[in-house]
């Protein structure tokens, strides 16, 4: 988009936040504009382009905006500024600083500068001069909190360039001038640490991208043990409202073993983001001992908040995780919920009149999906280091039914399902994540397979297949019993049927609000499993079908307390015995 | 607010003519504003080069083509002072109680949203008596969170004993489709309470034309805004029945030939509805904005896009259902939710609260297996028996939303039951509280 002077145009139509704006000069597709209302500017983006009439939207409220007003475009695309300082921010969708905006309400046209220029960063070089460089290579680091923090060529810098100078070792501020490059021609160009990207494009800093391989553990049982996800794997965790998507990414986020987590509250509810506001500057993380608010970024767009930047918002997220990927660094990346996003792409496209495909979304919303889940992933560096984004999404069916477009579309993208299930939620059977329905595909991988082998055991495969057996067949012998009735199935269907409500209650079930129970590491849940899996390999004796039921419950009871109990503890070896007298009074 | 303004300009000739628009030529004209066409209210909801499209609230029966139209210049707007208390509105903050203009500060409707940093962390508990409530759904100020209930349920008189139970500063009432004889239902309950002078009133009743409604939540939060930040009061709105308004959306989006999504409803009805219940807020300053309303099913239906919706957006939702087994109502410990009941239960209530609440829940969920059972056929265990026995006696003695007691007592009746009827391996709560609290051997 490289043009001297700047388009300009006058408002033409207004229907709700789609203004129709005519235009003197040449515009692109997705380029941002101001519309001038009285005192303040409203940032808009193209959408459609009819003769020089250019569709944008408008990322406010467009109440009082008169026809006539002027509108001057921008030249670029909806971009975010990319820099230190990012960590423990709190942006609005289009990345504007939330707490440097002034009053309790949020005002119109109020854009905010998403860095600090002020403050200094110790800067450490790692690059040479003379050396040849290219986009998304290291200049030099500065400690963001305890991120190593590097500082690169910027994305848009597309040739090959020879790093004329580099600053000493120092405390500059992110706009001071820390390198020089120099193109082909002899084209000097100076950098600072910050550059700039527009959120719509995938970053491409990245020599290869491999199919992700290692555990991304994430201290929820159901998820590590059952159906992992891997580091730059990608799920979604589709389920009807109140069935526990939210509380389980927020412990995911809070647990997973990640350097940088980002968040995007994508149209939820305020009070949510206001809850990690709260928590994480007081919560530790397990694996630095640093406050989990220093790795963490939070995206908020909530649902009160402006439609068309609620689209923005999952990109901008995308963009940060992308930026944080090419420093080497393992990226979580949550966005809560996608279906809004998807439903501010049907709001949007119905105002333009498109012809609306199933349930009156866009036509392109699967291809849109996709192209955004493809961004997540596994890289190898130029220089040989790794870096992953692991994406995780929430979908909201409407209705609950998983027979709609968002889930449908978003069944093609992702590779982890962690459906929950009403059923499960009403019986605060949480996390209500369903055993049978679920899946994770990158258990099929053979890389994954051998890297669980290795870093597990030996045997970990074997358990966990072992234990979604058990769980399916409890699931055939509670069908039977209530078809045929009690007494109506051997004694064996009892036994079966209790021995998956134990994985159910030990392994599944996971208390998120208690301190103990919420994260459990991996060792802790080998050893549980293959505990509870020794009881489901044993035989016991039952006096009739009914003691099958007040066994198990005491068995079940007893485990219980050992999730609640410290691992290793007293506590917890204290229940483990009575467990032990308990199960040899019954071996058959 | 009837006004016309010296100088206004008149325009008397209209182009298209709808149901519910007006369409006209006319010259500097704000999106969203207010118009008056042919002494009835009208917003302008389309702007296209000279053309200039009003929604009439009132629809546009009898309208001439020659017609007269003024803008007023403005977004709808309330003025907001202390004297809005015990007084009765419609749904453009006129009175209807036959009392004088409320003087004040002039204030749009429809006002921006709190910056997400700004809010606090609800934490007070509000105790309303009724267990299915406080027991397993406790509510916090700064909440927002809707009764949902079929048509034939008494959800007009349970909201009104949690609001007068509350302990808020303000209440607030927004009718939208009342019947008239709700509306003085809430007159009356709000008037023998003695409490009138704490209470204002923003209805549109079955007698008003239906789009109106669409107004009534903007106005009543208005004035809760007001309360909640300038005067630092803790206020509770009360939306009856929300079912209602988002009805008048979707004769609104049909009228504009807008492509419906899910059961004809609007494809914006999620931020149509979020707009409006995320006004709830606790803000730093010691204010608050809670908000209860009424979204009624249609037979128990909730994956209908009105409460689908709004369950996506609220903080829980307190479902109500006649218990044949009691002849009670009651509040479904299973299909309701509060979900910010962990911030208060075990912290400001004891601490055995969560575990109680849970394990009581989980049996109560066996007692529904044991009935499919019997409903079936087979013979019921000897455990099923008991949990039959637990479910009749937890639904009359807690459920019911006759019920009006403090949670201690409620957490007292609950151990009872639990003991009267299970071992302690079949409850599985933690020892300690077992250690604690438990009834019997
Ligand atoms: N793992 C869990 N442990 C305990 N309670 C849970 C858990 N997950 C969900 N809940 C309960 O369910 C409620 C709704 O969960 P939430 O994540 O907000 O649902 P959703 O995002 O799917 O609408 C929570 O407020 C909490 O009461
Ligand atoms: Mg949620």
């Amino acid at each position: 988009m490289e043009r001297n002077n700047k388009t300009t145009g006058k408002v033409a139509g207004i229907v709700a936040n789609l203004v129709i704006v005519e235009v003197d000069g040449p515009v692109a597709q997705n380029e941002i504009c101001f519309i001038q209302h009285n005192e303040e500017r409203l940032m808009a983006e193209v959408i459609k382009v009819v003769g020089v009439n250019a569709y944008v939207q408008v990322f406010e409220s467009t109440r009082g905006v008169r026809i006539g007003s002027s509108v001057e475009f921008e030249n670029h695309m909806l971009e975010v500024s990319l820099g230190p300082g990012i960590l423990s921010r709190n942006y609005d969708g289009l990345q504007n600083d939330l707490d440097k905006m002034d009053g309790v309400f949020l005002k119109r046209g109020d854009y905010t500068d998403p860095l600090n220029r002020v403050d200094k960063w110790g800067f450490k070089p790692l690059a040479k001069v003379g050396d040849k460089v290219t986009a998304g290579d290291w200049l030099g680091e500065v400690m963001e909190n305890s991120v190593p923090h590097k500082i690169m060529v910027p994305f848009k810098m597309d040739k090959r360039y020879e790093l004329k100078s580099l600053a000493e070792a120092g405390d500059y501020t992110v706009d001071e001038t820390i390198a020089v490059v120099v193109d082909d021609e002899g084209q000097e160009f100076p950098l600072t640490m910050v550059q700039k990207w527009p959120v719509k494009m995938a970053v491409r800093a990245y020599k290869d991208k491999p199919r992700p391989f290692k555990l991304l553990e994430t201290g929820v049982r159901c998820i590590d043990t059952l159906n992992p996800i891997t580091e730059g794997g990608t799920g979604f965790i589709p389920g009807p409202f109140g069935t526990g998507k939210t509380v389980l990414q927020h412990a995911i986020s809070k647990q997973a073993e990640a350097d940088v987590v980002i968040i995007a509250a994508c149209g939820e509810r305020a009070n949510e983001v206001v809850e990690i506001f709260t928590e994480f500057p007081e919560l530790d993380d397990p694996r630095t001992g640093r406050k989990l608010i220093e790795r963490t970024t939070i995206i908020a767009n909530t649902s009160n908040m402006p439609v068309a930047a609620r689209e923005a918002s999952v990109y901008t997220a995308m963009t940060l995780a992308e930026y944080y990927r090419s420093m080497g660094l393992k990226v979580l990346l949550m966005a809560d919920s996608t279906s809004r996003w998807a439903q501010a792409l049907r709001e949007m496209s119905n105002r333009l009149e498109e012809l609306p495909g199933p349930d009156a979304f866009p036509m392109d919303l699967s291809a849109v999906i996709s192209n955004f889940y493809s961004r997540a992933g596994f890289v190898y560096l130029p220089n040989g280091s790794t870096g992953s984004i692991t994406f995780i999404g929430t979908v909201s069916p409407a209705g609950g039914n998983l027979k709609e477009p968002v889930t449908e579309g978003t069944r093609k993208a992702a590779r982890c399902f962690y459906g929950l299930s009403q059923a499960r939620a009403d019986s605060k059977r949480y996390p209500a994540i369903d055993p049978i329905d679920s899946y994770s595909k990158y258990l099929e991988y053979p890389e994954v397979m051998e890297n669980l082998k290795k870093n597990v055991g030996e045997e970990w495969l074997a358990d966990v297949i072992k234990a979604k057996d058990i769980l399916l067949r409890g699931k055939e012998a509670m069908e039977q019993i209530n078809i045929l009735g009690d007494d109506g199935v051997p004694m064996a269907f009892h036994d079966r049927f209790w021995k998956s409500e134990l994985i159910d209650f030990v392994i599944l079930q996971q208390d998120a609000f208690d301190a103990i129970d919420a994260s459990t590491p991996m060792e802790r849940q080998k050893y549980m499993l293959s505990s509870v899996l020794g009881v489901a390999d044993a035989e016991f004796k039952y006096k009739g079908f009914e003691d099958v039921s007040v066994f198990f419950k005491e068995v079940i009871n007893i485990y219980k307390q050992m999730n609640y109990a410290e691992f290793e503890s007293d506590d917890f070896k204290k229940h483990e015995s009575a467990l032990q007298e308990l199960l040899k009074g019954r071996m058959n | 607010m009837m006004e016309s303004q010296a100088f206004q300009k008149i325009y008397t000739q209209l182009i298209n003519m709808t149901k519910a628009t007006v369409t006209l030529k006319a010259k500097g004209v704000g999106y969203d504003e207010m118009a008056m066409v042919h002494g009835r209210r009208a917003q302008v909801v389309k702007l296209m080069g000279d053309l200039v499209t009003l929604q009439v609230f009132a629809g546009t029966e009898g309208i001439p083509t020659n017609a007269e139209v003024t803008f007023l210049g403005r977004p709808p707007q309330l003025k907001v002072s202390e004297e809005l208390g015990g007084r009765f509105f419609d749904a453009y903050g006129d009175p209807i109680d036959g009392g004088p203009q409320v003087e004040g500060e002039i204030r749009d409707i429809g006002s921006p949203s709190v910056n997400p940093v700004r809010r606090k962390q609800p934490s007070q508990l509000i105790a309303t008596g009724i267990a299915g409530i406080d027991l397993n759904n406790s509510l916090v100020s700064g909440q927002k969170i809707p009764f949902f209930a079929d048509p034939d349920q008494p959800y007009n008189q349970v909201m009104a004993n949690v609001a007068l139970r509350a302990k808020a500063d303000k209440i607030i009432l927004g009718g939208m489709g009342l019947t008239n004889d709700d509306y003085l239902f809430f007159k009356n309950v709000f008037q023998n309470a003695g409490e009138l002078d704490r209470i204002v009133s923003f209805v549109n009743t079955t007698e008003n034309p239906p789009v109106e409604r669409l107004l009534v939540p903007d106005m009543a939060l208005t004035a809760a805004e007001y309360f909640a930040v300038d005067k630092n009061e803790s206020v509770l709105v009360l939306l009856t029945d929300m079912t209602l308004f988002a009805d008048a959306l979707s004769i609104v989006s049909n009228r504009m030939d807008q492509i419906p999504s899910k059961d004809s409803m609007p494809g914006s009805l999620y931020s149509d509805l979020a707009r409006i219940y995320e006004k709830a807020v606790q803000f730093p300053s010691g204010g608050s904005i809670t908000i209860i309303a009424v979204t009624t099913l249609s037979g128990g239906d909730i994956t209908h896009a009105i409460p689908d919706n709004t369950g996506y957006i609220t903080e829980g939702q307190l479902f109500l259902r006649r218990d044949t087994e009691i002849g009670k109502v009651i509040v479904d410990p299973f299909r309701s939710l509060s979900r910010l009941k962990q911030l208060v239960i075990g912290k400001q209530t004891r601490a055995d609260h969560p575990q109680v609440m849970n394990a009581a829940i989980r049996l109560y969920a066996d007692a529904a297996n044991a009935k499919t059972k019997l409903e079936n056929g087979f013979d019921l265990t000897d455990y099923d028996e008991r949990t039959l026995a637990f479910a009749k006696a937890y639904s009359d003695k807690l459920l019911a939303i006759d019920v009006n007691v403090d949670t201690d007592t409620m957490l007292n009746i609950s151990w009872e039951l639990l003991g009267k009827h299970f071992t302690k391996a079949e409850v599985g709560i933690k020892q300690e509280f077992v250690d604690q609290y438990w009834v019997g051997e």
